[in-house]
This record gives structure tokens, C-alpha cells and sequence, in this order.
């Protein structure tokens, strides 16, 4: 299948369900968190369409991936930056793709690592099939159906697209 | 024909540290990048990342030291390894076991990295050529040869302040001679392009043909600090002197010692580095090693990040021959 070329569309309904199910009160709690690399572009978006007072937050979860002794180390390594404590805030955290779960299980070790937060609600720009771990999101920008050897992908950070590719 | 450098792998990746020369710039910037984002783990509540659990750490200590034995097991923790620390003079070594034997039973016990310091140069290499194929030797000190972690550091505290490594003027001043940190620091300042490195002291305490390593001699410390924007203290190496090499501690401390008199030849914004443990009054006065433009402090904290860097890009690599 072919995703919808126009991210910019998505992301702004995205922030329509935000608003409506997460910022109705307690904004000052709220924080919002990308996680490096796609996660930040779109959390940028919806940090700003939002007007969430809190800074944005940047997660790098290099140091949490499970399959660190497999493939060693990641050269384009990025400082994970929280401006606030996240100790009793609702945190959004924002990714680009949902795929295994496994990054969202890392970025969630992580953040307790830096303390306990209030919440933590999952938004993602794209949901697709080929969950390995009981994690689901709670906004969705578009889900998509893709077999094992397709590979969908955000390109950016200018304009965003997505792309699907199929490896044999 | 060239060598094949035994601390690269098949995929040119870092396996063992011994000394920083004879690696590329890239590897050297990717090991400040990659430090520059385990700074960030300072600011956990939990100061800990699990990326190296389950991996067993030897520190084998056959020298003394606090700080760098200190930092390297810090890193270890934060990175949530497991560190073992042997403590060699009291060792079976000294029951006359041989250092390979010592080895082999490391070897046995499971262990991932040994983190080396030794008095003889050339021991962290000699140590890294006969382990076992999935160990990996990190060198934290050998005789006069190199300090390669402490010079990463002097490197990544330099970049933060200065930025690039480009246009800047770098003295590192005293006892070159005896110190691996300066031919390490000599390393890694020229491969990562600085315009001029100078080394400043005098003339029995600087190496012959030293210029070959691409510095410049100054015997006079006025002229050796001239608008340099880093300068470098090294320690005097009291324990490593022989011989008559210096007249006396206070004609060192007349024309080596960094005062803020002397200080004042180099850039209003320089910083000053010294890889410690300093000794006031002797080749830097307290008044410049508690200024605003002193690092010292600051070298000790980067030293953790660049420790965690460096072990977990040895032990963070692919197994080789296949997926693990």
C-alpha cells in the first residue's frame, strides 16, 4: 500500500485528538517528548500547533536498545535532552513509526530513569503491523498493513514524507 | 607493507585502545560525538544506562592511580557493567605467577575488557596481542608510550570550549620527556588538524627530534604561551626523573611554573588544562589552578563520558563472522 504523501495533514488531525483527549486540563503537567530521529520532527510540529507551554523534550534511546550486543553501537548517537523533570508530568511521547514496540519499550526504560511520571501516552505519526510487544498508541496518524519485507520510512526534517520500500 | 593495526577490527571498528596514533580523524570524532551524548546520563535520577549489563570489566592496575582507576570504574558502572579490580602488587604476580598465566585465569572467569595500566611501555599491547579473540584491551597508562583515554578527554574538553580544532594555537608545557599524556595529546591534537602545536620546556625534559610528530620546541615559556588559546600543564614526574635533568624544583617553578604572570601571554580567553595530579608550587601556582580559566575540574567529569564512549564502542560492536 502507498501512505498518504501529506504528513503536514495528518500531523494537523493528529493534534485535533491530542487537544480532545489529553489537553482538555492541567496543561503545565503536560510534557511532550520526541524520540530522536523522526519522533523529534513530528513532535516539532505538534509542540508548536498545540502551544504546549512545557518545552519539548528529546529522547535518544541509543543506550536502551535491546539489540545493542547485535549490532554495537549507533554512530549518530544524539544527547537525550529533558528540560523539565519528568517526575509527575503526563508525558506525550511522539514517534514516527510503531512497528515492534521495541523502541517504545526502550524509551520508556529511559524515561523512568530519569524519574516517575504522572502518565505516559503514545503518539505516533504511523501505525503499522509487526508488533513483537504489547505496546499500542493512543493517537494514530495512519495505519498502514505492510508484510515483513516492506519497510516504511519518514523523510525530513524540512518536508516530511513517508516512503515504503519492499526488500526481498 | 603496512602493519595491520591490532586495535581495528576486520571492519576497521575500534577493538582494543592502545594509542591514538595511527587512527583516522573520523574514529577520533566519532568517539567525542558519541561521548558527548553519555553527558547527558549525569542528569538521570538514575545514573545508569544498561547498555553494557552482563559484561565483565578487569581493571589491572599494575601502577598506582586514583583518578583515571577511579573514572574508569565509574564508567563502567554507569554503562552498568560489572567491574572487577585487581590489584596487582598484591596479586599472585607477586607470588611469582606469570602476567599470561594471570591472563588465562581472567580468561576463564568470563571476563570482556581488560583495562590496563603498567610502568613499561608497550604492556597494554603486549597484554591486547595475546587474549583471548572476544576480549578487549583499553590502555589507561604504559610507561612513557601513551595515556590514549586521557588525551580523548584533553580533546573532547578542548572541543567544548574552543569548538573547532581548526585555527587553534595548543602549548603543552613541562617535563614532554617523561609523559605519555603529551605524546598522546601530540596525537590526537595533530590528527584532529590543529593549526600549531607547540610543546615548551627545557631542553632535558624535551625529546630529541620531537619536531618530527609535527610541534614546535619553545625552551622560553613568554614566548611558548604567545596568544596560544589552550595551554596544557603536564605534572613533574618526580618519580619517573633520573639523573640530574632538572637544577632544583624552584628554578623549574622560576620558568616552568604557570603563574597568572606568565598566563598572561596567552589569549584573555584561554583555558588551562592539566591532566593531574597537579602539585601547587610546582610547575602551576594555586591562584591559576583555581581561576576561571582552569578546566581541571572540568577534565575529571569529561573524563567519565569519553571512559564510557570508548568501552562501549569496543564492546559495541557486531559479533564478528555473523549475527550473534
Amino acid at each position: 500500500m502507498q501512505p498518504n504523501t501529506d504528513v503536514e495533514q495528518l500531523i494537523a488531525k493528529m493534534a485535533e485528538d491530542i487537544q480532545d483527549k489529553f489537553l482538555q486540563s492541567e496543561q503545565d503537567e503536560v510534557l511532550m517528548i520526541g524520540i530522536h530521529t523522526g519522533g523529534v520532527w513530528v513532535a516539532q510540529r505538534l509542540h508548536q500547533l498545540l502551544k504546549i507551554s512545557q518545552p519539548l523534550g528529546a529522547l535518544d534511546i541509543s543506550f536502551y536498545r535491546d539489540d545493542f550486543s547485535r549490532i554495537g553501537m549507533n554512530p549518530q548517537v544524539k544527547p537525550s535532552k529533558l528540560p523539565v523533570s519528568v517526575d509527575n508530568k503526563h508525558i506525550l511521547l511522539v514517534d514516527d513509526i510503531l512497528h515492534t514496540g521495541r523502541t517504545i519499550r526502550a524509551a520508556m526504560n529511559e524515561l523512568f530513569d530519569y524519574g516517575r511520571p504522572a502518565s505516559i501516552r503514545l503518539i505516533v505519526l504511523g501505525e503499522r503491523s509487526g508488533r513483537e510487544l504489547p505496546i499500542q498508541a493512543d493517537v494514530v496518524g495512519q495505519h498502514m498493513s505492510l508484510g515483513p519485507h516492506e519497510h516504511v520510512k519518514l523523510n525530513g526534517p524540512e518536508q516530511l514524507s513517508l516512503t515504503v520500500t519492499t526488500t526481498v | 607493507m603496512m602493519r595491520k593495526n591490532i586495535q581495528l577490527d576486520e571492519q576497521g571498528r575500534l577493538k582494543h585502545l592502545l594509542t591514538l596514533e595511527g587512527l583516522k580523524r573520523e574514529l577520533l570524532v566519532e568517539i567525542l560525538d558519541t561521548a558527548e551524548s553519555f553527558t547527558s546520563v549525569t542528569g538521570q535520577a538514575v545514573k545508569k544506562v544498561p547498555l553494557l549489563r552482563g559484561k565483565t570489566l578487569v581493571n589491572l592496575f599494575f601502577e598506582a592511580s586514583t583518578r583515571t582507576l577511579t573514572t574508569f570504574e565509574l564508567a563502567a558502572k554507569r554503562l552498568s557493567a560489572d567491574v572487577l579490580k585487581i590489584n596487582v602488587s598484591t596479586s599472585a604476580t607477586s607470588k611469582g605467577e606469570s602476567l599470561l598465566d594471570m591472563l588465562r585465569n581472567l580468561e576463564a572467569m568470563h571476563c570482556d575488557m581488560f583495562i590496563v595500566r603498567h610502568g613499561e611501555s608497550g604492556a597494554a599491547h603486549f597484554i591486547a596481542s595475546h587474549v583471548a579473540p572476544h576480549i578487549s584491551v583499553i590502555n589507561a597508562g604504559d610507561g612513557r608510550h601513551a595515556h590514549p583515554t586521557q588525551a580523548l578527554l584533553d580533546m573532547f574538553t578542548i572541543r567544548r570550549h574552543k569548538g573547532e580544532f581548526g585555527p587553534l594555537t595548543v602549548a603543552i608545557v613541562g617535563d614532554i620527556m617523561h609523559s605519555r599524556v603529551a605524546r598522546s595529546q601530540i596525537h590526537a591534537l595533530t590528527t584532529l588538524g590543529v593549526d600549531e602545536v607547540r610543546v615548551v620546556g627545557p631542553k632535558t625534559l624535551i625529546p630529541k627530534a620531537v619536531e618530527t610528530l609535527g610541534v614546535h620546541v619553545y625552551h622560553d615559556m613568554e614566548y611558548g604561551l604567545e596568544d596560544a588559546d589552550v595551554v596544557i600543564m603536564l605534572r613533574l614526574q618526580k618519580e619517573r626523573m633520573q639523573g640530574a635533568l632538572l637544577p632544583s624544583e624552584h628554578e623549574y617553578y622560576q620558568r616552568y611554573g604557570l603563574t597568572m604572570d606568565k598566563l598572561a601571554a596567552a589569549k584573555t580567553d584561554a583555558i588551562v588544562m592539566h591532566p593531574g595530579p597537579i602539585n601547587r608550587g610546582v610547575e602551576i601556582q594555586s591562584e591559576v589552578a583555581d581561576s576561571a580559566q582552569s578546566v581541571i575540574l572540568e577534565q575529571v567529569s569529561n573524563g567519565v563520558a569519553v571512559r564510557m564512549a570508548v568501552m562501549s564502542m569496543v564492546l559495541g560492536r557486531p559479533a564478528e563472522g555473523g549475527a550473534a
